[in-house]
């Protein structure tokens, strides 16, 4: 269903493989491209912003191209730089129907306020978490998209345009990239027309993350049907409490940990 | 004037007329051969066409004993009369001599035709029939034709039958009218038959074989195959280039082309073919004869042999210049091969089918971004992390931590031997081979070490998958890596890495003494260093993995083991050189084309034949398809395990 006279772009970013921590193509990004690719076709844009500081990272960029975009339009930033100012700059001047991402990123900062702050700045509205654009009305400036929400449900939108949208993992998942259009398809740089050192990040110090200890799950269902539940339903919350005042926030602490049993 | 003076004046002309036809159709199919790509043309070859033509191809014929013996007598007698004929009728030399020779070699050529006739009548499924029906005939009015042209000449006629000839019976009035009527007859024989063997020869008729044939032998792709060499390793392809791999048939290389119409449709690929037999949608001889109506262009109608199964035939057009995949041939076909090579093993024209294979899959999977099945994941997880399963590429020693194997550029810089462990590292069932191996160099004091997890996947099945851009970035890499060591010799237990490595990476400077565990073991018992108990009378077949036997020639190693510990093989009825493939190569289990059967449950049928309680493999991709297969079934070991178990352990070891 590509639509004549809609303009999408995507946004790109370059991911990590979880196991060899190597560049390569975002998941959730390529499931953006996807999605634009089936909505706008060949006239699908794809922005990226950052650095190509290494050709492993440009393979890993061609390989957006190699879904069949004719290029990439690079916003090259140097460290630290706020991507969402230089994003924002291009975008205002592109003004296009809707802009598709990925929830975070998979690296960096990965905090996936890129759509939030996106659209405050363009004075769009957001929307998360789509799978699928069922219906555009360029009339009415009106789409109906699906949300992904947990465990398979879908919520049915409709939404204004222009819209950002990020691109859930359950949405289609990304055509194969080619080699030959990979390599093939070109780099366009752009330049940028307004300063975007990311003053704040700048004074940050950085750690790396380290994996917090889990509790283990245990499951005391007796009946298969349990097991299943147990397997499937949401983890209900509810017994967190916001407390104030340090005496209390003491005896809080103090009757949790009885109540493990540490003490 | 008479009869015989008609005959006599008409002949030149005729065959004349059909020889120039013959050159016109040459020229015609040249340049359809000349639609194709630029390859180097091997000029040196065309001279060694009668060696090839008579040992190479004699070789791979004579697998059938009957058609053998037929094709000699057809072939040579027909060369023969082709020969005589000209120098007889249309240069008009009258020796005597010549005309005894025509009418033997007429008499040959007649034999042989009446063999092929025979074999016609009830034929099987792998012939084709239409034009290949009509053949016999045409050949049997060939040969008695020209024979009964040159009875007269040669004088014998006379002397049994001088009222018939002789011109004192000119007058005879029903002498004449038997002589014209004779000369007509002969005359339409002659134009038959000349029309089907030097007309139909260059204009796409059944002979065409024999004059396509003749020119692919001399300019054929892979020089070194004859003569008892071998060449398997597929061709390289420079990635730079505008378009990668083989969309049109005007992409494959001239030679190529010139090598598809070489098919004689012997149908020997179609009866070899394990995909073919499992119902999946491929059948070899079609898949050429497909690429002969490409390169002609038009519809594959006529084909008159087996379908791919499951394809209707005449469903399918094609030209020059149109996309071959899903207008002549369907990407499902090109997918369900298993590289296995019995094809091309079995082909008396030395076509390559698995080239041809792999060069549209290359275009699939690098152009169009189509790979099938797990495909794209597979290829996305080799790019990634230079596994197959996307493991983490730290992760690949993990199996080996109890083992304390030496590695490369951390505990040693050389060993004699390097042990490449390959993707077996990552699979549990093909670990307990690993650690086999293991115990057996160090029983046999072998100085080994490993590459350890800066080892990558030898590329071979990225390549099979038609993406040469990975496999050539993993070959480069392991070149790279390895070229930093010294070690005098490689050595896997997967027949996969043992092929790239041995063959496939020299075009990327990678030459390396590469042996595959089953004939370094061989040496090392030879040599006495591992000494195995000859006891073991176990009941027991074995399996050839195809890129061991076929690719690599390797037959008799893991034979001589198996012996060496006392154990008489039952070998199966397909084994050795026309060994059915486990249906574990060319990335086939990753593309998974649905077919009526699976390539394995065959293979295991042929194991269970032989009441073997074992079947001995010498592959990981062998142990994974064969013991995926439901049991009651034999068992599966690899030979590694085997000769573990049969290890004699020297006591003063210790």
């Amino acid at each position: 269903m590509t639509n004549n006279n809609l303009s999408v772009i995507s946004l790109i970013s370059i991911g990590e493989h979880p196991t060899s921590r190597r560049p390569r193509r975002a998941e959730q990004d390529a499931r953006a491209v996807e999605l634009g690719l089936k909505l706008a076709g060949e006239r699908l844009k794809a922005l990226y912003a950052g650095t190509i500081e290494s050709p492993s990272i440009e393979v890993a960029l061609r390989s957006y191209l190699g879904m069949g975009l004719a290029e990439i339009n690079i916003l090259n930033l140097s460290d630290p730089a706020d991507a969402t100012l230089a994003l924002a700059e291009h975008l205002k001047a592109e003004r296009p129907d809707m802009i598709l991402t990925g929830v975070r990123a998979e690296n960096g900062e990965s905090s996936g306020m890129m759509p939030y702050l996106l659209a405050e700045q363009l004075g769009m509205s957001v929307i998360t978490s789509i799978v699928e654009v069922s219906s555009i009305d360029k009339v009415t400036q009106q789409a109906e998209v699906l949300q992904a929400l947990p465990r398979g449900q879908r919520r049915k939108l409709k939404i204004k345009l222009p819209f950002i949208a990020s691109v859930d993992m359950a949405a289609d998942a990304p055509r194969q990239s080619a080699y030959g259009p990979a390599m093939r398809g070109k780099l366009v740089m752009n330049q940028l027309s307004v300063q975007v050192e990311d003053t704040l990040r700048s004074k940050w110090q950085i750690n790396e993350g380290q994996k917090r200890p889990k509790r283990l799950k245990i499951v005391k269902a007796k009946t298969a049907a349990d097991r299943f539940k147990a397997a499937t339903a949401k983890v209900e919350g509810g017994s967190g409490k916001i407390v104030h005042g340090s005496s209390e926030s003491a005896k809080e602490i103090l009757k949790m940990l009885i109540d493990e049993g540490v003490l | 004037m008479s009869s015989s003076a008609l005959l006599s004046q008409i002949m030149p002309i005729l065959i004349f007329v059909a020889l120039l036809l013959a050159i016109i159709g040459a020229v015609r199919r040249a340049l359809l051969w000349s639609q194709g790509q630029k390859s180097t043309i091997h000029w040196s070859g065309i001279l060694a066409v009668p060696r090839r033509y008579l040992v190479d191809l004699h070789h791979v014929v004579a697998r059938d004993k009957y058609m053998s013996n037929t094709h000699v007598a057809t072939a040579g007698g027909f060369v023969l009369t082709a020969l005589l004929v000209i120098a007889v009728y249309l240069f008009d030399i009258a020796a005597q001599i010549l005309n005894y020779m025509l009418l033997a070699s007429t008499m040959l050529m007649f034999i042989g035709s009446v063999f092929v006739l025979k074999r016609r009548k009830n034929p099987p499924a792998n012939l084709s029939l239409g034009p290949w029906s009509r053949l016999p005939k045409s050949l049997l009015i060939f040969s008695s034709s020209f024979f009964f042209l040159t009875l007269p000449a040669s004088g014998l006629l006379s002397d049994l039958v001088p009222e018939l000839f002789s011109s004192n019976i000119a007058e005879n009035i029903a002498g004449n009218i038997a002589g014209w009527l004779m000369a007509v007859v002969l005359i339409a024989g002659i134009i038959w038959g000349l029309g089907e063997m030097f007309f139909g020869m260059t204009w796409g008729g059944p002979m065409k074989h024999a004059f396509a044939g003749a020119l692919h032998l001399g300019l054929h792709r892979r020089q070194t195959r004859f003569g008892g060499g071998q060449s398997t390793g597929l061709f390289a392809i420079d990635l730079a280039e505008d378009k990668l791999g083989v969309e049109k048939p005007e992409d494959f290389k001239w030679n190529q082309l010139l090598s598809f119409d070489a098919c004689v449709e012997c149908g020997r690929c179609e009866k070899a073919c394990p995909a073919f037999a499992a119902g999946q949608p491929l059948n070899p001889k079609k898949l050429i004869q497909d690429m002969v109506v490409g390169m002609a262009g038009g519809s594959d109608a006529k084909f008159a042999g087996s379908p791919y199964p499951g394809i209707e035939i005449g469903t399918h057009k094609g030209g020059a210049i149109i996309p071959i995949v899903n207008g002549l041939v369907e990407a499902d076909t090109l997918w369900s091969c298993t590289t296995c090579r019995a094809c091309v093993q079995e082909c008396p024209m030395m076509i390559e089918h698995v080239d041809a294979i792999v060069d549209m899959r290359r275009f699939e999977t690098l152009e169009k971004g189509q790979t099938p099945g797990k495909g794209s994941e597979i290829l996305e997880n080799l790019i990634a992390t230079d596994n197959p399963n996307g493991f983490a590429p730290a992760s690949r020693m993990n199996w080996a931590a109890d083992q304390n194997l030496a590695v490369l550029g951390q505990d040693v810089e050389k060993a004699d031997v390097l042990l490449w462990i390959g993707d077996a590292a990552f699979d549990m069932r093909n670990q307990r081979t690993l650690r086999a191996m293991i115990k057996l160099l160090r029983a046999a004091k072998v100085d080994f070490a490993v590459l350890g997890e800066q080892e990558c996947d030898s590329g071979d099945l990225a390549r099979r998958l038609g993406d040469e851009a990975t496999f050539q970035r993993l070959a480069k890499t392991n070149i790279a890596l390895m070229s930093k060591y010294q070690f005098s010799t490689i050595v896997t237990a997967d027949p996969h890495a043992f092929h790239c490595l041995k063959n496939e990476y020299r075009d990327f400077g990678g030459q390396y003494h590469v042996q595959h565990h089953s004939g370094f073991f061989a040496d090392l018992v030879k040599k006495g260093a591992i000494k195995l108990q000859a006891n073991k009378a176990l009941s027991l077949t074995y399996h050839d993995p195809c890129y061991l036997g076929r690719y690599n020639g390797e037959y008799d190693a893991p034979r001589y083991l198996l012996q060496a510990m006392g154990i008489q093989i039952k070998e199966m009825e397909r084994s050795q050189t026309i060994a059915r493939c486990c249906g574990g190569g060319g990335g086939a289990p990753v593309t998974d084309i649905p077919g009526k059967q699976r390539i394995p449950d065959m293979r295991m049928a042929d194991a269970k034949e032989t009441q073997a309680e074992i079947v001995a493999v010498a592959c990981p991709q062998c142990s994974l398809m064969l013991e995926g297969v439901v049991e009651p079934r034999p068992e599966v070991k690899d030979i590694a395990e085997l000769m573990l178990d049969a290890l004699v352990e020297d006591s003063t070891n210790e």
